[in-house]
């Protein structure tokens, strides 16, 4: 009985989710730009659920209360500052300028604009190349993320891969029928659920064990050090580096990135600026508080396990549990169907189009997007079953790898003196930067305290500047374009 | 003057990032309500973070990006950064 009422609220949400993408699909046009951007069209509330949904994944149902519940509750700070300040700003900075250039120019990528502006296919091919190289692990490890999940709620009866596979399959339906105009769409169905879901726990929990102050007293009893800011893990340096480099390295993910072209103006656009830090800080407090408080409780968490699902269960009833299952896999479903479609669009336009067939037509372009979606949703989901450990450490570190093209890009958007050569140099070297410190032993992964990710960061900045001071501008790069005739009017 | 402005919202932003964690409040272990005071500090920043991204969003949005002159906003109060 448990187990099919279980199953049948997470297939019904599926199904749920389904039909909301059947239905964009009937207003979506047969060209590339309305299936990867719905044509520039987001309104505020879509835009924001939809960049919401997205940049949070099953992390801030499973491994952010599982964090707040060995460490304490400082990760609300950590994950506040970094999503719902330094992202904002960056929203600003990166965002509104690439969505004024996507407005005059057309662009779909981060590659394109950057291919564009200095003149450089190469340059293109290797933002995009490098962008799959952190996408593609990334997206395994959320199957894997949802095949565990659904493994471990049902108690074994959907195996892993089944759980994994069912997952991929209804993204696979969705996205590729209806492309982003769909994605959003249960995107904010999907942010909307997360947050109603997540307060509904909380105070659940906290109606059952009778209120913040015995939560924090239990608390108290338990871990009086939990309650104090700052600890051996919580270092100064340690909260600093995570939130600088996964600020940054949001703004990079492509599937993020790409949500920067795609609003409607430029109310949309400030508007979503200014709700973000409440939106944030509106789903991280419940959240990771029940995590935090879950120490307290007379509940026992086994070794490796998920601290939500197991309080919960212990607390609220089964359809309830379920329920919030339900919305990880919306956390999780919302940010993968993203990155299958972003990815599909940095293979096609960045890579094919340039690299093998310059002269493909835009129906032509739309179908090889959606062929995109499938052969990666389907090498993701075969790694996922293989889940090799090189690839788990890059899906892992996708965020810090992300943010290493941060500062090359924001030099190249703000100073005109940037040439091809520099930022070239400066994306690839703090690349091999980061990548030798996640792989060569020699190479430390931290530096008195602060990450390999921020320093890597350093380096890419001063090697742009630096080696585009030594070098001049090739012929063919259009210097002026990011700075004349900028304006939304 | 806009560079000015620039400057002091560049500033705005600085300290927004910095005081989103309340650093004087290191070690701090005081509850309020049954939540840590730094939490409580950091709930509120981030509702004023809303309300400066807002007010920035009404006075001076397009800064450092819209090129001078082209944006009838950017030049409402400012007539004399017309070449």
């Amino acid at each position: 009985m448990t187990l099919t009422l279980q199953l049948g609220i997470i297939v019904g949400y599926l199904l749920l989710a389904l039909a909301i993408g059947l239905f964009a699909y009937r207003l979506t046009d047969r060209t590339a730009e309305d299936f990867y951007l719905a044509s520039r069209t987001f309104g505020t509330i879509v835009l924001l659920f939809t960049t919401f949904a997205t940049l949070l994944s099953a992390f801030t149902f499973f491994a952010g209360p599982n964090i707040a519940y060995a460490q304490g509750p400082e990760w609300v700070l950590v994950m506040g500052l970094m999503d719902g300040i330094i992202f904002a700003i960056l929203w600003y900075v990166i965002g509104y300028k690439q969505w004024l250039l996507g407005q005059s120019y057309g662009y779909v990528t981060l590659g394109e604009m950057l291919g564009d502006r200095f003149g450089s296919t190469w340059l293109r091919g290797l933002v995009a190349g490098v962008s799959l190289l952190w996408l593609f692990p990334y997206v395994m490890l959320q199957q894997v993320g949802a095949g565990t999940a659904l493994e471990a709620l049902t108690e074994g009866a959907v195996p892993y891969a089944v759980g994994a596979g069912l997952i991929t399959a209804f993204m696979i339906l969705y996205v590729v029928v209806a492309g982003m105009r769909g994605i959003a769409w249960t995107d904010t169905v999907q942010g909307a659920f997360m947050l109603v879901v997540t307060w509904v726990a909380l105070l659940w929990l906290l109606a059952v064990i009778g209120g913040p102050g015995a939560a924090t007293s239990a608390l108290e009893a338990e871990a009086a050090h939990h309650l104090a800011l700052g600890s051996d893990f919580y270092t100064v340096q340690w909260m600093l580096s995570t939130a600088i480099t996964i600020g940054f390295g949001v703004a990079m993910f492509p599937q993020v990135n790409q949500r920067f072209f795609a609003a409607g103006s430029k109310t949309v656009l400030k508007r979503s600026f200014a709700l973000w830090p409440i939106l944030c800080v509106l789903l991280f407090v419940p959240s990771f508080l029940i995590g935090a408080w879950a120490r307290g409780l007379d509940v026992t968490i086994p070794e490796g396990a998920n601290v939500l699902p197991i309080v919960l269960a212990e607390y609220t009833p089964v359809w309830f549990a379920a329920l919030v299952i339900a919305g990880a896999m919306a956390a999780m479903m919302s940010s993968s169907d993203s990155m299958l479609l972003s990815g599909s669009s940095y293979f096609t336009r960045d890579l094919y189009r340039p690299f093998v067939d310059r002269t493909i037509s835009e129906r032509r372009e739309d179908l090889l997007a959606r062929i995109g979606v499938v052969a990666f949703a389907t090498a993701a989901f075969a790694a996922s079953l293989w889940n090799p450990a090189t690839l788990f450490e890059l899906g892992d570190a996708a965020f810090s790898g992300f943010a290493q093209l941060a500062l090359p890009v924001m030099v190249a958007l703000y100073w005109r003196r940037t040439t091809r050569a520099g930022i070239t140099a400066g994306i690839v070297a703090s690349q091999l930067f980061y990548l030798s410190s996640l792989f060569l032993g020699f190479v430390p992964a931290t530096y008195a305290g602060w990450s390999a990710g921020l320093v890597g960061m350093g380096l890419g900045l001063v090697v742009t500047v630096g080696v585009s001071f030594v070098t001049t501008p090739a012929a063919d790069e259009r210097r002026a374009i990011y700075f004349e005739r900028l304006g939304a009017d | 003057m806009r560079r000015l402005e620039l400057v002091g919202w560049t500033a705005v932003a600085i300290v927004l990032c910095v005081f989103a964690i309340p650093w004087f409040l290191w070690g701090d272990a005081t509850t309020v309500a049954g939540l840590p005071l730094w939490l409580w500090w950091h709930v509120g920043w981030m509702g004023l973070a809303s309300v400066v991204f807002w007010v920035f969003t009404q006075r001076a949005w397009g800064i450092g990006i819209e090129t001078e002159g082209r944006s009838p906003q950017s030049t409402a109060g400012t007539d004399g950064d017309r070449p």
